[in-house]
């Protein structure tokens, strides 16, 4: 067997008015991390994609272990030991580890599942690879980290030899990132070859021998990691020089409350309590940013404050005004908006245009329209093309559908829309989630003339890197309640991880 | 060019059916030239085979806007044939009941129909935004009760019941009618009021607040709900208008076709709004030219039976396969689209 694991020469995909590949050659090695880097639209998820079968390509040779090969199905990749972990988790909640494991690649004793074969092979694998997780556990009740877990385990079930993470660390707390590098490690000392798809500079460099870097569907560099820097990385992912942080000037409050929350509690979608008698404030020049482990009730309280969900007690006060529970359009006429998590879910309508999207929540305002039965389409047009300019999002026209856009151009026109409302309030939960570093530099910059202006943030970041950099006091909330809050440069990045992980700092 | 985009492929799906509807023809034994020819003459023939064709097309149309208005919002109408029903009855009533001049009967009329197909829309619209109660399920089940007890009301010992030799209502006053196009020809203006309907739910869709909103609930409620759109008003707001429009068509089909009610006399017209609409890819616009297909096929269907070239099965079959060829397409990527949604999120890089 060759040293070569994977080549792919020339690759080039084309989607409607996008070429996400133009021509990329890529290699991997056995016993090898090869970090992909690059951008949003960069091509790198495509690029895997076309490797695990998922999309065809539309030219260039695919070689696994020297044979030239047409991955015509993730079937097929799977039969040729190629897995793939994607940013999205596939498993079926209310199945159990293993019986997720089995979902199609099932042993049987006749027509039944054999059980005990099944747990015999997890079991090793889980010892080998020390990804440590329960077959018999429902994957509802475990934690991301976890989830992820099932999913490299379930790749190395079926045989993996060739195992692609496509951005594996962006929803990990600290701890449980050094978890997976010692996962990846292992996989590598057994001769595997695995593909690490990240924006993360750091962590490339950390963990990667090799580091290919994509621009606009374009191989840029493959670059050993060892020698390396992270400057250099960055500029040529992005083509020019760019900052990484950010500091927030020191700026004096003027002690007034923007946003007062008192006592707040609310249900999760499965009417299970998940924020109790959260209290807290946001002054004016002040972001405050919330940590914790996803699924500790930071969802439901944000929700619970933007009118999202109804709050079984407590109160919203936007200034002097109480709120609770008003429609989102009703808080943002207050001055309160708010940067949703999931751009797809909830911030944007895909299928609409840029205009359309750009007056979500305005499309009522005698600006935009008569009464409800017409719209002055001329006058959102210039609104639209307004912010576009202003917030530089980069579309194809005005009436091209969203979908269209580019994820950091739809944060961006989403940034356009809310902040351009001179809100007293922002509300904002992973507002640079799934962003390169120039579409992250872009908001934090937006955040901090915000907050230069005088408006009061409340961040949620499940980067704990982004929220001790831009946040004045960091609350961290565990199990539906806000365990701690610190000033700026009061705590370090371990303990703060201690506390999002057992809700009390002290180790033990 | 926008529009040959979309158009395109409908026609390349029509002309494939028909191919498709041919050999199915030839291999039943029947004459092909003959079969598409009396096809065609049927539907477009001379004068009155092309009145006959826009006569069918005219409840089509209805029904086609009730199904995509309720589509644009995410809902599946599927009770249009009941509305429809309703609204005939309604319209009939008031056709025979009030003494009005001219002009004015007819309008009332369509209004007595529009509101009685607009209750039978708000219920299953109501019990779906508040309660939940899945609408493919309620407003199917609605769709008989109406064909019921419009049936009721005009059988014999019903309270309507006009002739002793039919289950149907007496006439309507001819202040009340629909003025027709040509004599023998049962075209009415029932066709320039549907078109100006279309046009209508056009501009509410696109260049109103309120159609705006009701495309945002469809295409992604949780986006709508964060831009402070009400969901549940406008579920119900979608599908009691789905319910007026279906109960215009019935009322158009008796003030200008049938000129009173008749118990059954739909030919299946809520179930042709449904491939109607989905052909038009729930355009309003586009409606008008599906509605006009629509009863194109049903008018040649009728001409090759009378002609004895071949039974009326043959017919239905060469219409089902033109509905299935262009919807079905339509249908696979509506799946697709919400199964690649579930599957693969958002891949972004």
């Amino acid at each position: 067997m060759s040293a070569e694991a994977i080549r792919m020469e020339g690759i080039v995909k084309r989607f409607p008015g996008v070429v996400a590949n133009a021509g990329i050659d890529f290699s991997l090695d056995w016993g090898e991390v090869h970090g992909l880097l690059g951008e949003n639209g960069a091509g790198k998820t495509v690029l895997m994609c076309i490797l695990y079968g998922l999309y065809q390509p539309d030219a260039g040779k695919i070689f696994i272990r020297g044979q030239e090969t047409r991955v015509r199905s993730p079937h097929v990749a799977i039969g040729l030991g190629i897995g793939m972990v994607h940013q999205h988790f596939m498993l079926v909640p209310r199945l159990t580890v293993l019986e997720n494991m089995a979902v199609g690649w099932e042993p049987k004793v006749g027509p039944l599942l054999d059980r005990r074969a099944m747990r015999r092979r997890i079991r090793a694998l889980v010892e080998d690879y020390g990804l440590e997780v329960d077959p018999d556990a429902r994957v509802e009740e475990l934690s991301v980290g976890e989830q992820q877990r099932v999913e490299i385990l379930k790749a190395l079930y079926r045989g993996a030899e060739v195992l692609i993470l496509d951005e594996p660390t962006a929803v990990l707390v600290e701890q449980e990132v050094e978890a997976l590098f010692s996962t990846v490690r292992a996989l590598k000392e057994q001769g595997k070859a695995v593909v690490f798809i990240t924006h993360k500079l750091h962590e490339a460099l950390e963990i990667c021998d090799r580091i290919t870097v994509l621009r606009k569907g374009k191989n840029v560099g493959t670059l050993e990691a060892k020698g390396a820097t992270e400057t250099q990385l960055a500029e040529l992912m992005v083509g020019r020089e760019v900052v990484f942080t950010v500091t927030p000037e020191p700026l004096e409050s003027e002690g007034r409350v923007l946003l007062s929350v008192e006592d707040l509690s609310a249900r999760d979608d499965r009417g299970v309590p998940a924020v109790r008698g959260v209290s807290l404030q946001v002054h004016d020049h002040e972001i405050l940013g919330i940590a914790g482990v996803q699924g500790n009730g930071q969802k439901e309280l944000l929700e619970a404050i933007c009118g999202l969900r109804r709050p079984t007690k407590g109160r919203v006060r936007v200034g002097e005004r109480e709120l609770t529970g008003e429609s989102p359009s009703r808080l943002a006429t207050q001055g309160l908006v708010h940067i949703p998590e999931d751009r797809h879910l909830r911030g944007l309508i895909l299928t609409f245009s840029v205009e359309e999207n750009a007056i979500l929540g305005q499309r009522r305002q005698p600006r935009f329209a008569v009464g409800p039965w017409a719209q002055k389409k001329r006058a959102i047009r210039a609104y639209a093309g307004e912010l576009v300019q202003r917030f530089s999002v980069s579309v194809p026209s005005l009436t091209a559908p969203v979908r269209t856009l580019s994820g950091g151009n739809q944060q961006r026109l989403i940034l356009a829309r809310e902040l351009s409302r001179a809100p007293q309030v922002i509300v904002a939960v992973q507002p640079t989630r799934g962003l390169d570093v120039g579409g992250m530099e872009f908001v934090w910059e937006q955040f901090l003339q915000a907050r230069r202006n005088g408006a009061g943030i409340l961040l949620v970041s499940m980067d704990l890197d982004e929220a001790m950099m831009l946040s004045d006091r960091i609350a961290v909330m565990y199990q539906g309640e806000i365990v701690a809050v610190l000033r700026r440069g009061e705590a370090t990045k371990r303990e703060l991880g201690l506390l999002m992980l057992r809700g009390t700092g002290e180790v033990g | 060019m926008k529009w040959a985009k979309e158009i395109g492929p409908v026609v390349g799906a029509i002309t494939l059916a028909l191919g498709v509807g041919a050999i199915v023809t030839a291999l039943t034994g029947y004459s092909v030239p003959q079969v598409f020819k009396y096809l065609a003459l049927g539907a477009f023939g001379d004068w009155y085979q092309v009145a006959q064709t826009l006569t069918q097309a005219t409840p089509i149309l209805f029904t086609s806007l009730s199904f995509l208005v309720a589509f644009r919002a995410g809902l599946f109408n599927i009770g249009a044939e009941g509305q429809l029903y309703l609204g005939a009855f309604f319209a009939a009533w008031a056709g025979f009941s009030f003494k009005l001049p001219p002009v004015i009967h007819p309008v009332v009329c369509l209004l007595f129909g529009a509101a009685a197909g607009a209750v039978w829309g708000f219920i299953p619209g109501w019990l779906r935004a508040k309660r939940g109660a899945n609408e493919f399920v309620t407003t199917m089940m609605l769709s008989y009760v109406a064909i019921k007890l419009t049936s009721w009301l005009v059988s014999p010992g019903g309270p309507y019941h006009g002739a002793h030799w039919a289950n149907q209502t007496v006439r309507i006053l001819t202040s009340a009618q629909f003025p027709r196009f040509m004599r023998g020809a049962q075209l009415s203006w029932g066709i320039i009021v549907a078109v100006l309907i279309a046009g209508i739910i056009w501009y509410l869709l696109f260049r109103t607040p309120r159609g705006y909103e009701l495309r945002a609930v469809g295409q992604n409620p949780l986006a709508a709900e964060y831009g402070g759109i009400n969901v549940t008003k406008n579920l119900i707001l979608a599908l009691t208008l789905a319910g007026a429009l279906a109960g215009l068509g019935g009322a158009a089909e008796i003030l200008g076709t049938h000129r009173r009610f008749i118990e059954l006399f739909s030919p299946g017209y809520g179930w042709d709004g449904i491939a109607g609409g989905l052909i038009a890819r729930a355009h309003p616009l586009g409606a008008i030219l599906a509605a006009v297909l629509m009863g194109a096929l049903r008018a040649g269907g009728q001409a090759i039976d009378r002609a004895g070239v071949a039974p009326a099965d043959l017919a239905a079959v060469i219409q089902g396969l033109v509905i299935l060829f262009v919807v079905a397409p339509e249908l696979i990527r509506y799946f697709q689209r919400v199964v690649r949604r579930k599957k693969l999120g958002d891949i972004e890089s």
